[in-house]
């Protein structure tokens, strides 16, 4: 069935069958060749070999170059100290688009195409979720620095590991005594309408109502709303602490617009850094943020009483102590997540090492001396700070910041306990096989 | 336009068919991995051409109907605890009942209309996802357990997580809708839809009935679409809000045009050509979609009625 009358012929240019046919098969051998003589050469490689999930590209870009720079220094840390095992380790980048169906072909391409020991470094949460099932049917341990609360929950699989940063559920849960003591009250909450705020939805009311605050008001803002002046109206007047968790490029908007609708005369404001990652806090229309108090998993500004570690861990990774990267101040960093890839390869290289770790073929053996891990202590391999880590839901649990916004520069005035931030495991991942 | 003796055409389309079978048995196991979600895909491409193909309608919300298999499927295995088929049919329900419904009010407009009014209505599905985050998961999604992913056919527990109990089955989805694609372009029925593609008020002065015709059509091809969404939950295990977005409702349309319009295969060719651009390019650079759209460039240049479009005009002319 052909048309007749061009209805999808996009253009009119005349070709003829020679030119086509040569186009067609320059094309196809330029495509095609190049990658599978890649792939031949990198299935004979001999180091430990980590795929890294990066996203390169998609919503979460600014993240994943970040997570790449973090990850080539404690690579190359853990290589200048002898590898893994006396093996190097190799790290082969696969770009998820920071998409789930893509995310999910990249892990099975680092499972039967690349064949790497374990896949690593994933952050946004739909793309763990939608990962989890291909890493769970190829058997391939799979470490992720995501934060969310999906790995801890015992809904993904018995492959799936978050050994490196505290979730969600935890971080929240550790907030709540801060916020009662020394902010308010009465909190009233603003969250995007997505899986990202619900966490902060249904975890901050229990934690607060246990440390005698409440949250009386909550307000979800859609996530293509783009103006949220007509929101604030709905802010009750007795408002202690405005807890705020916007994400993405509208979050300039809503703190100006904020700004404006308060003036001087402003509750409390407690927020989420995710919010404000990657951007200065001293870009235009930020200023109503001074005063203002963060939750930082680990501080983006060089900090008076910075451990060694920490200070080492920053020269290694390039930042400087604005927490941009050394020789661009505008380049700014990502510094509450990305101590987490750091801290999750020495988690890797410590359980390999227990393992005693091969191959491939050691992977069941990987996952349970990964499970069989119980504490990390603060130092070069995890210069955020000391964490538990609990095997049975995969989950570590670390020390958090509270840091206000003074001078224009984030200062840490509180840190949590471990303690802060523990909750009764919701399920078991040791009872599923292997 | 030449037609082809129906032996040819059955015999091209068994042969493909064959090759992708026989395909099993060499690929490697991440190429025999990938080619299985192709096919997959590639069912949804179809489903799509047979409306932007044949009826010449074209619609930028196919996402929702992917989607509600995807979530028909999902949902009733995650909440309701239904085995594959019957999980596997509540997925085609919900597609073609969403399309009976959009299909009744987006056909009240034609052209640039139809396009602005489907894809208002994928993104109402879309909000609807992400609004009943509890049951859905949201933008996060869900993901469909392991356990509960295996067709059990007599006595006999097939795991859909097993590469080749996947692969089969995407070639089963794929062979089916391939075959009643081809049945229904070369039968009476078909014409009619070519017919009003080319020119509806001269069909309807002949006395058809156009509405009703491209309802059916925009059915069919929103229950394809909605197979390919079901299986696609069934055999990767996870359902997410992602693949109801606007991207993915241009992703086919894309498929289609770099494959061919109105040809049968077309479908097929577009995915595999497109998946395989992206795979190879994304291993040597982050800007693999400027390749992407060069490539996409090229080949409105040089085919402009895609890869097989093209050589059904030049060389090919009985191709379906």
């Amino acid at each position: 069935m052909t048309d007749k009358n061009g209805f999808f012929d996009l253009s009119k240019t005349g070709l003829t069958r020679r030119t086509a046919l040569k186009g067609l098969a320059a094309g196809a051998g330029l495509a095609v060749a190049p990658g599978f003589v890649r792939y031949s050469q990198a299935q004979s490689s001999a180091p430990i070999k980590i795929g890294f999930q990066s996203h390169r590209t998609g919503i979460g870009a600014a993240y994943g170059r970040w997570y790449e720079k973090t990850t080539a220094a404690a690579v190359k840390a853990i290589n200048d100290a002898g590898g893994i095992n006396g093996r190097p380790v190799e790290v082969i980048i696969e770009d998820d688009g920071t998409d789930p169906g893509r995310g999910a072909e990249v892990v099975g391409k680092f499972a039967t195409q690349h064949k790497t020991d374990i896949v690593y470094g994933t952050l946004f949460s739909h793309v763990v979720i939608g990962s989890a099932p291909a890493a769970g049917e190829a058997k391939m341990p799979y470490f992720v620095v995501s934060e969310g609360h999906h790995v801890a929950s015992t809904k993904l699989n018995r492959y799936v590991f978050q050994p490196g940063i505290t979730d969600v559920k935890s971080q929240i849960q550790a907030m709540a005594p801060w916020i009662a003591a020394n902010a308010g009250k009465k909190v009233t909450q603003i969250f995007p309408d997505f899986a990202f705020g619900y966490d902060h939805r249904d975890y901050l009311p229990p934690a607060l109502k246990a440390q005698g605050a409440e949250v009386i008001a909550q307000i979800a803002i859609p996530p293509t709303e783009s103006s949220f002046t007509k929101y604030f109206p709905q802010i009750p007047a007795e408002t202690e602490v405005i807890y705020h968790v916007m994400v993405g490029p509208a979050v300039l908007t809503f703190v100006k617009e904020l700004g404006e609708f308060y003036g001087s005369n402003r509750p409390q404001l407690f927020g989420f850094i995710d919010s404000l990652e990657a951007t200065d806090i001293n870009s235009p229309g930020l200023e109503f943020l001074d005063g203002s108090h963060f939750w930082e998993g680990s501080p983006r500004y060089a900090q008076p009483d910075d451990s060694a570690a920490q200070k080492a861990y920053r020269a290694a990774v390039g930042i400087d102590d604005n927490g941009a990267a050394v020789g661009d101040p505008k380049d700014v960093s990502t510094a509450a997540h990305m101590f987490g890839c750091w801290e999750t390869l020495y988690v890797v290289k410590k359980a390999m090492e227990d393992a005693g770790y091969k191959g491939p073929e050691d992977r069941a053996k990987l996952v349970e001396a990964t499970e069989a891990l119980t504490e990390f202590a603060e130092g070069p391999e995890h210069p955020q700070g000391p964490k538990t880590f609990n095997g049975k839901i995969h989950q570590c649990f670390g020390i958090q910041n509270i840091s206000k916004v003074e001078g224009g520069r984030l200062n840490v005035v509180h840190k949590t306990k471990i303690e802060d931030g523990l909750y009764e495991p919701e399920g078991d991942y040791t009872t599923q096989p292997l | 336009m030449k037609e082809a003796s129906p032996a040819k055409a059955y015999a091209l389309h068994l042969g493909v068919i064959a090759l992708l079978f026989a395909l099993s048995f060499v690929l490697p196991e991440y190429h025999h991995g990938l080619l299985a979600r192709i096919m997959v895909l590639a069912v949804f491409a179809m489903g799509y051409n047979m409306l932007f193909g044949y009826v010449g309608l074209l619609s930028l919300g196919h996402a929702m109907f992917f989607s509600a298999g995807l979530y028909g499927a999902g949902l009733a295995v995650i909440h309701l605890g239904w085995s594959v088929p019957a999980a596997f049919t509540a997925g085609l329900a919900c597609g073609a009942l969403l399309a009976l419904v959009i299909g009744l009010l987006a056909l009240r407009t034609t052209g640039v209309a139809f396009m602005i009014v489907t894809m208002m209505f994928a993104q109402v599905f879309y909000l609807i996802i992400l609004y009943f985050a509890s049951w859905t998961g949201g933008d996060q999604g869900l993901v469909v357990p392991q356990s509960a992913r295996v067709l059990v056919v007599g006595s006999t527990s097939l795991g859909l997580t097993e590469p080749t109990v996947r692969y089969m089955s995407a070639l089963a989805l794929f062979s089916i809708v391939l075959l009643v694609t081809l049945v229904i372009v070369r039968s009476r029925y078909g014409r009619v839809l070519v017919a009003i593609r080319e020119n509806e008020e001269r069909t309807k002065m002949l006395g058809y009935d156009t509405l009703s015709n491209k309802l059916v059509a925009v059915v069919v091809s929103g229950t394809i679409c909605a197979a390919s969404g079901a299986a696609y939950a069934l055999l990767f295990g996870y359902v997410g809000s992602t693949f109801a977005s606007v991207q993915y409702s241009i992703l086919p349309l894309l498929w289609v045009l770099l494959g061919g319009a109105a040809t049968t295969l077309g479908p097929l060719i577009g995915t595999l050509f497109m998946y395989y651009v992206v795979d190879i390019t994304s291993g040597y650079t982050s800007a693999y979609l400027l390749i992407v759209g060069i490539a996409l460039i090229l080949l409105v240049l040089f085919f402009p009625k895609g890869i097989l479009g093209t050589i059904r005009q030049r060389w090919l002319g009985w191709l379906p």
